[in-house]
């Protein structure tokens, strides 16, 4: 009797403890404040540097320098993702070829259940110019509510550190020049085209 | 005490395995992927071994005609994925996977061939949502399930486990993984066991 007690005590004790802290209720909302997220530090020196990030491990989204990052959850397994990465290339080619955003906005990808070989395939194969994490435990994927894929979270970094969620939508981006104009919208920053 | 903290250690393994119960889901499937739940890891019992000859089939392909594992004798190395069931999250989100990376496949001389217990037309409308495949995808609806219970994989339920198996040019066992069926399988083993294939058994 001891012992079954013993066990339903560790198996509950624990699968509070992972369910509490990991689960999210369901995909961050806009307006609300990102969970915070620990991803490892590219391997890449110029990934770093696109992140303007010292070589540490690890590193939060309130590390990154600049004023926006859109983040988009995706899975090498994933046929729409596989689709859309073309679309994201071109997002990321906008943004990198306009002086007045290059510095402002930044954009990663999270590779939910993909291990660093898995993600590697994905980049390689789509030609990714940005960086992308593995997540091979779903812990990001977890904390951001179990979303399936591809799923795109824009944040804004404010001053006081807080990771404020201003685009959070399952699927794709749809038009690349109306989704930016809406980030640049909510973010504030100017909209106008510098040649 | 000792077998009591042993027992706690058991209960903390049996919750982990609960929590790690996850899987990413493609949005290309939309809603209609059905959730089965988490599944008893393993439900058959091998009765094959590396080494051995793997047995032959011949099983309709959603593409129309039949292929059989003996056709590739001589020419090339096969890799078997049968997958539990259409419409389910980890199978839906396992394909696709390799349907990007048939240059590995190529680099080592081999085919792969997708087998679950479904029927064709059931088949036909899941893997139209992978785009377009490039490797065969077989029916072992009919008799049912008997190519998934000649490797040893059927499940009590009458689906198949999540398992890979290579096989040879001499079509010899070179590598098998029964998989836990809530989980998919590292790309990267897959892809260790078909440069094994290189080496002389």
């Amino acid at each position: 009797m001891k012992r079954l007690v013993f066990f339903a005590l560790g198996s509950w004790l624990c699968f509070v403890n992972v369910h509490s802290k990991a689960m999210a209720e369901g995909p961050p909302k806009t307006g609300e404040s990102l969970p915070s997220i620990t991803l490892p530090i590219p391997e890449v020196a110029a990934e770093r540097q696109y992140l303007g990030l010292s070589e540490t491990k690890t590193f939060k989204i309130s590390e990154i320098k600049s004023r926006v990052v859109i983040i988009e959850i995706f899975s090498m397994y994933c046929p729409y993702c596989q689709r859309e990465a073309p679309v994201v290339n071109s997002l990321y080619r906008k943004i990198a070829a306009n002086p007045l955003w290059k510095d402002h906005i930044k954009v990663i990808g999270i590779g939910a259940g993909n291990s660093p070989f898995e993600v590697d395939i994905f980049k390689k194969k789509y030609d990714i110019p940005f960086p992308l994490f593995p997540d091979m435990d779903f812990i990001v994927h977890k904390a951001f509510g179990d979303v399936r894929t591809p799923y795109f979270i824009a944040v804004q970094l404010e001053e006081n550190g807080v990771v404020r969620v201003i685009f959070s939508e399952l699927g794709g981006l749809g038009e690349v020049d109306a989704f930016l104009n809406l980030i640049l919208k909510r973010a504030g920053i100017n909209q106008g085209v510098e040649k | 005490m000792k077998k009591g903290i042993f027992v706690l250690l058991m209960g903390l393994a049996v919750a982990l395995a609960m929590g790690a119960a996850a899987y990413g889901r493609s949005e290309a499937f939309k809603e209609n992927i059905y959730d089965p739940g988490t599944l008893k890891p393993r439900d058959s019992v091998l009765n094959l071994k590396v080494g051995e000859a793997a047995p032959d089939f011949m099983l309709p392909a959603v593409s129309g005609g039949k292929v059989s594992l003996s056709q590739f004798r001589e020419k090339k190395n096969v890799v078997l994925s049968f997958v539990p069931a259409a419409w389910t999250p980890v199978c839906s989100d396992q394909w696709p996977g390799y349907n990007i990376v048939k240059d590995l496949f190529d680099q080592h001389d081999a085919v792969l061939l997708g087998i679950t217990v479904d029927n064709i037309p059931t088949l036909f409308s899941w893997t139209r949502q992978m785009g377009n495949l490039w490797f065969p995808v077989l029916s072992d609806f009919w008799p049912h399930g008997a190519v998934s219970k000649s490797y040893g994989v059927l499940r009590s339920d009458g689906v198949s486990e999540r398992a890979l198996f290579v096989i040879d040019k001499k079509g010899i066992l070179r590598y098998i993984d029964v998989h836990d069926i809530n989980e998919r399988p590292r790309l990267e083993a897959l892809v260790k066991a078909l440069e094994e294939l290189d080496r002389k058994p």
